[in-house]
Formats: structure tokens, C-alpha cells, sequence
């Protein structure tokens, strides 16, 4: 065994990269719940890698076939129902985790110099997933799959001379239609997911060159032992290896009890409506994205004109990209900058929350108005962000992280 | 700071209170898929009054047999119970459930072809589908005589009248599009009582509904044994994660 190892590591750096990322990578030893969601969302990840891969074998991607495919996955496959289930709850996950993992890094403020580039590998990740759960999304080829794509893809006709045209060429067609579903499909489990294995491991890469910041945003390599080990750092395996285990162990309970007693989720993570066949003909008096995608959604419905809409809507997404340099406070995290910045996270992330419901449900005049409101502080919380961070009274930050 | 936020609050709870504008509410049903002989008593009804012209395409006879233990005693299906009191087609007992009458057919008596009825408890819930069948009234004005509250001039004529009676609707104040099952009234009962009526409507919602999710049961039981190994999983990880965690302060 030994000398294989010798063989293998006289041809590849495997024991420098495993003391140099797990065994003797120092991570902070005050990291809370938050700091769950990383390693979270790698699991999720592989879960959707490997039910995909498994529910490719079963399913029909055409347009005549893939509903049937999907019930004959739920039905005559066996185990397809699981496999169809952790899938479909692994998607609603891997926006819940990736979610609380984006809240902890804003939370944080660990977004700030050094770890941009984490940042910002991190929010192309954000966008990348979206496409993916929105391609992945149309494969069941149910009513609203084939509305809520017909909507989305209906938005690129809002920019100027080109739109219908780029429209048509994105759907293949006219309307949603076949070429439309394959081109999804190929998008969805090989485009996508390659880009995002890449990004993934990118964002790790770039991650353990300038280290984990904390809860408390003190930098950790500043006080250093004898040996240059960080003093308030611990080695990321055992210690991180065994809480991430408890940590996955936790969540999986939870996820399995969706996937086995509440797959649906109160139609949220499966709506009803997407129980029927893709009819191109009849418009469903409702169409909702699934819930991750709702905040967004409310955010272009909230705007009467089309295509400010998207650029709102897109704006939202991209003004993440931003963050590390509208940030200007002196401080890293919430824990220690002032009450500015800590009513405009509050602010945020109700209005987030609220955009959120209100993209499931239909629209009213005070519900627009609402959702109008929202978007607003959505973006004051961003666009007043060099003022507010600036000019607030912050705390000390201590040199070390105490027990 | 707070005002903002009961403001914001506010709002939210008066856009709540805005939603549901004039559906008719739904009655309550309880289900439960694990009583067998509902199931049975839900299936004879379905392949006696639905099958003509609603399919089950996704469910199979031989699935269904087994699941509602219509079986020897050998514990494998009963074909003969099958062929002869259920299967009301050509089809084998491994063939999925389909109409008996002819599509084209179908789409000239009714304007359109019969929903496939495989999903509609996942689709509409079975509170819709028992407030839907339990919602017909006599209506001259339309082709079959019969229209529904839930679906106003709906193209389905009321296929459990003869078990039902005659049902007609006595609007409140004249306005027919405010009514609720309130407002109906059997005026002469058919081959079964109310009651009677009412415990068959609900056979067949169980039957539709574990049609929609056959398996569900069999979910249930995995995902027990799941959450009970995981659970005690957990129990070791705490304990381990503890142990080693013991000197970190």
C-alpha cells in the first residue's frame, strides 16, 4: 500500500495536495451554522449529478414521449420514483443551501478583499444553477414547465430590432416546442453541469488560496505559531471533515423526509399544475415559476414595461457581481459594523422574502405596489451600500478570535 | 425603523386577505388510500361509470389488481376476477387502462377527448374531485341536462345520475353564479341514498387518488427505514464530531 502511494505520489502530487487542502488546510475554528452550506452544496450537487445520470437512462426527450417517460420513471422504473424524487427535491435543496450559503457570505462580509474572485466565481455559479434548474425544468414537459418557458424565453423578444428573431433561435421554433425540449435537454445534462463542475472547482481553488474568513471577518493568517499555522485556525480534516459529516448527516435527514413524505412540498417544489400534459394551446390561468425563482420573477412583474422589466430583473442578479466594491466599510462582518448596515440586511432580506411569495401568487394592484416597493429596497440595499457601510460608526475587530 | 416594518407587515397580511376572489369552496374529504376494500368498491365504480371515456393510461390492470388484492390465494392475480368484472376492453391484464370507445368518436360527442384522469388527484386534489362530483345539477339549457358548480358548462354529462337522483340548484337571491353546494337539493333519490351516494363519490376520489401515487405507501415504509438509519447516523456523528472536538476552544 505504501508503495503504491510512493508510485502514485513520484507522478502526481497527491499527498501535497491532500496536506495543502484537507489535512493541513487551516480553516477558522469559529465557523457556526452558517458555514454548513458549502460543503452542503457539493452533496447536493453530486446528488444531481448521479440521479441525473440515472434518470437519463429512463427518459424520452421529445416532446411527444418525455411526459410519459416521466410517469413510466414514477411508475414502472424500479426505484425511478426515488431517483425522480431526490432529484426534483434536490433542486429546490440546492437553492435553499445555496441561498443560506450567498446570506452567509453577506452576512460575513466575505466577499471583501482578498476573496472577490471567491465571490465572484461563486455568484456565476448562482446564475449557472438558475439556467440549469430553469432548462431541467421544461424536461417534464408538464403545462407549466411548457408555460413557464414559453414566458421566460418570451423575454429575450423584449430587447430592441433583434428580439424576435433571437427569440426564435433560442427556442429552435416559434413557439416552445420540440427542438425546444432537446436542445434543453442538452443543455441540461452536459452544457450546463460541465460549466458548473469547472466553476466549482475554481471557486474551491480560488477559496484555499486566501483561506475561509469567519463569523467575527478577523484574518486568521495574521497570527501565526511557530510553525506558520494559523493560531486560531485548525486543520480542516479531522476537524471540519467530522462537523461537515454531522452536518450532511442532518440535512439528509431532513431532505430524505421531503423526498419520501412530502416529494410535492405543498406544490411548491412540484406544482400541480404540471400534472398535465404540456398543452400549447391552453394557457394556465396562473403561471408561477417554481419558488427559487420567484423574488425575480415578482421583480419583472412588478414593472409594466417589458423590457425595463428585464433589465431589472437582471439587474438584480447582476449587481451581486458588485458587492466586494460597494461594500466600503472598514470592518468585515454584520458582528461588527454598525446599524446601518445591520437594518439594511433586515430590510433586504424581508423584501427578498416578500418578493418571494408574492412571485407564487397572482398579482393585484396593492400586491404590484408591494412587490414595487420591494424591489426598491432590493436595490437601495446594494446602490446605498457605499454610503450606509461608509459612514456608520463600527466596532473594533479583535486581533484573535477568542474561545 | 420598526414602524417601516409593521408597515411592510401590514401590507403583506391585506394582500393575503385579498387573495381567493369567488371559487367555490371545496368540501372536505378524508382519504385513505391503505383501506382496501374502499379501493375495490372505488375501482368497480370507475371501470363501470368512468372507463368508457376516461382513461387510466399510466396505470396498468395487473398493478392495480395486486394493489387492491384482487388476488388468488396463491397470492398471484385473479385474471379471471379481472377479465371478467373489470376489464371491459380488449386489453391483456398487463396493458394500461384505456377507453373503450374510439378517440374520434369521443372527440365528435364531447368537442374534445376525455381527460386521461391517471393524475388529476396530483393535479386538482381530492377535495376538488369529490366537490366536483359532488356538484352536478339538473340544467335543461345545456346538451346532456346536467351542469356543475365547479366547472360551469362543463362538457362531462353527469354520469352518476342514476345512482345520484335528480339534484337541482335553488340559487339564493337569484344569483346563479354565487352558488355553492348549499344550494343544491335532491328533489328524488336514484339507485342509492345520499348517504349511500356520498360514500361512493368518496370509493371513488380514494381510488383516483391512489391511482395517482400507487406506490405512496410503499414510499412511506422505505422512507421510514431511511430516517431511522439516518437518525441514529446522526446520533454517531454528533458523538464523534464531539470526541474530536473535545480540545478545540
Amino acid at each position: 500500500m505504501n508503495g503504491l502511494l510512493k508510485w502514485v505520489d513520484a507522478r502526481f502530487p497527491l499527498v501535497s495536495t491532500w496536506k495543502s487542502h484537507i489535512s493541513e488546510y487551516y480553516a477558522p475554528k469559529n465557523f457556526n451554522f452558517y458555514y454548513f452550506f458549502g460543503s452542503l452544496a457539493m452533496v447536493v450537487l453530486v446528488n444531481q449529478l448521479l440521479t441525473g445520470l440515472w434518470l437519463t437512462m429512463f427518459y424520452t426527450p421529445t416532446a411527444a414521449e418525455a411526459f410519459n417517460s416521466i410517469e413510466y420513471i414514477m411508475r414502472d422504473v424500479n426505484y425511478g420514483w426515488l431517483l425522480r424524487y431526490m432529484h426534483s427535491t434536490g433542486a429546490s435543496a440546492f437553492f435553499i443551501v445555496i441561498y443560506l450559503h450567498m446570506f452567509r457570505g453577506i452576512l460575513y462580509g466575505s466577499y471583501q478583499k482578498p476573496r472577490e474572485l471567491v465571490w465572484l466565481l461563486g455568484v456565476v455559479l448562482f446564475i449557472l444553477l438558475m439556467a440549469e434548474a430553469f432548462f431541467g425544468y421544461l424536461l417534464p414537459w408538464g403545462q407549466m414547465s411548457y408555460w413557464g418557458a414559453q414566458v421566460i424565453t418570451s423575454l429575450f423578444g423584449a430587447i430592441p430590432f433583434v428580439g424576435d428573431t433571437l427569440t426564435t433561435w433560442l427556442r429552435g421554433d416559434y413557439t416552445v416546442a420540440n427542438a425546444t425540449l432537446q436542445r434543453f435537454f442538452a443543455l441540461h445534462v452536459i452544457g450546463v453541469p460541465l460549466l458548473l463542475l469547472v466553476l466549482v472547482f475554481l471557486h474551491i481553488v480560488a477559496l484555499h488560496k486566501v483561506g475561509s474568513n469567519n463569523p467575527e471577518g478577523i484574518e486568521i493568517k495574521k497570527t501565526l505559531d511557530e510553525q506558520g499555522h494559523p493560531l486560531d485556525g485548525i486543520p480542516f480534516h479531522p476537524y471540519y471533515t467530522v462537523k461537515d459529516f454531522l452536518g450532511v448527516m442532518v440535512f439528509l435527514f431532513c431532505f430524505f423526509a421531503v423526498v419520501f413524505f412530502f416529494p410535492e412540498m405543498g406544490g411548491y417544489f412540484l406544482e400541480s399544475a404540471n400534472f398535465i400534459p404540456a398543452d400549447p394551446l391552453t394557457t394556465p390561468e396562473h403561471i408561477a415559476p417554481v419558488w427559487y425563482m420567484t423574488p425575480f420573477y415578482a421583480m419583472l412583474r412588478a414593472i409594466p414595461d417589458k423590457l425595463f422589466g428585464v433589465i431589472v430583473m437582471g439587474g438584480a442578479i447582476a449587481i451581486l457581481l458588485f458587492i466586494p466594491w460597494l461594500d466600503r466599510s472598514p470592518v468585515r462582518s454584520i458582528r461588527y459594523k454598525g446599524n446601518y448596515s445591520k437594518y439594511a440586511l433586515v430590510l433586504f432580506v424581508i423584501s427578498f422574502c416578500i418578493l418571494g411569495y408574492l412571485g407564487t401568487v397572482s398579482t393585484t394592484p396593492i400586491r404590484q405596489f408591494l412587490a414595487r416597493i420591494c424591489t426598491a429596497i432590493y436595490f437601495a440595499f446594494f446602490l446605498l451600500m457605499p454610503i450606509y457601510s461608509r459612514w456608520e460608526k463600527t466596532r473594533i475587530v479583535p486581533e484573535r478570535i477568542s474561545g | 425603523m420598526s414602524r417601516v416594518l409593521i408597515y411592510l407587515i401590514l401590507i403583506l397580511v391585506a394582500s393575503c386577505l385579498h387573495a381567493n376572489v369567488a371559487e367555490p369552496e371545496l368540501l372536505e374529504i378524508k382519504i385513505d388510500t391503505r383501506d382496501q376494500s374502499k379501493l375495490q368498491r372505488g375501482a368497480a365504480l370507475f371501470m363501470n361509470y368512468c372507463s368508457g371515456c376516461h382513461s387510466l393510461r399510466y396505470m396498468r390492470y395487473n398493478r392495480m389488481a395486486e394493489d387492491l388484492g384482487l388476488t388468488t390465494f396463491d397470492g398471484s392475480v385473479d385474471s379471471d376476477l379481472l377479465i371478467n368484472n373489470l376489464i371491459f376492453t380488449k386489453a391483456k391484464i398487463h396493458d394500461p387502462i384505456q377507453i373503450s370507445m374510439p378517440e374520434v368518436d369521443a372527440r365528435q360527442w364531447f368537442g374534445k377527448l376525455p381527460p386521461d384522469l391517471s393524475l388529476s388527484a396530483r393535479e386538482r386534489g381530492a377535495e376538488w374531485l369529490y366537490t366536483y362530483l359532488r356538484s352536478f345539477y339538473i340544467d335543461k339549457s345545456r346538451p346532456f341536462g346536467t351542469n356543475n358548480l365547479l366547472i360551469p358548462d362543463v362538457a362531462m354529462p353527469n354520469i352518476l345520475a342514476p345512482l345520484e337522483g335528480d339534484v337541482v340548484a335553488i340559487p339564493i337571491g337569484g344569483d346563479l353564479k354565487r352558488l355553492s353546494n348549499s344550494n343544491l337539493v335532491t328533489i328524488a333519490i336514484g339507485e342509492m341514498n345520499e348517504q349511500q351516494f356520498d360514500s361512493a363519490v368518496q370509493d371513488l376520489v380514494t381510488f383516483l387518488v391512489y391511482v395517482a401515487e400507487p406506490g405512496k405507501p410503499a414510499h412511506h415504509r422505505l422512507g421510514l427505514i431511511v430516517l431511522i438509519f439516518l437518525g441514529l447516523l446522526i446520533i454517531f456523528a454528533y458523538r464523534l464530531k464531539k470526541v474530536y472536538w473535545r480540545n478545540i476552544h
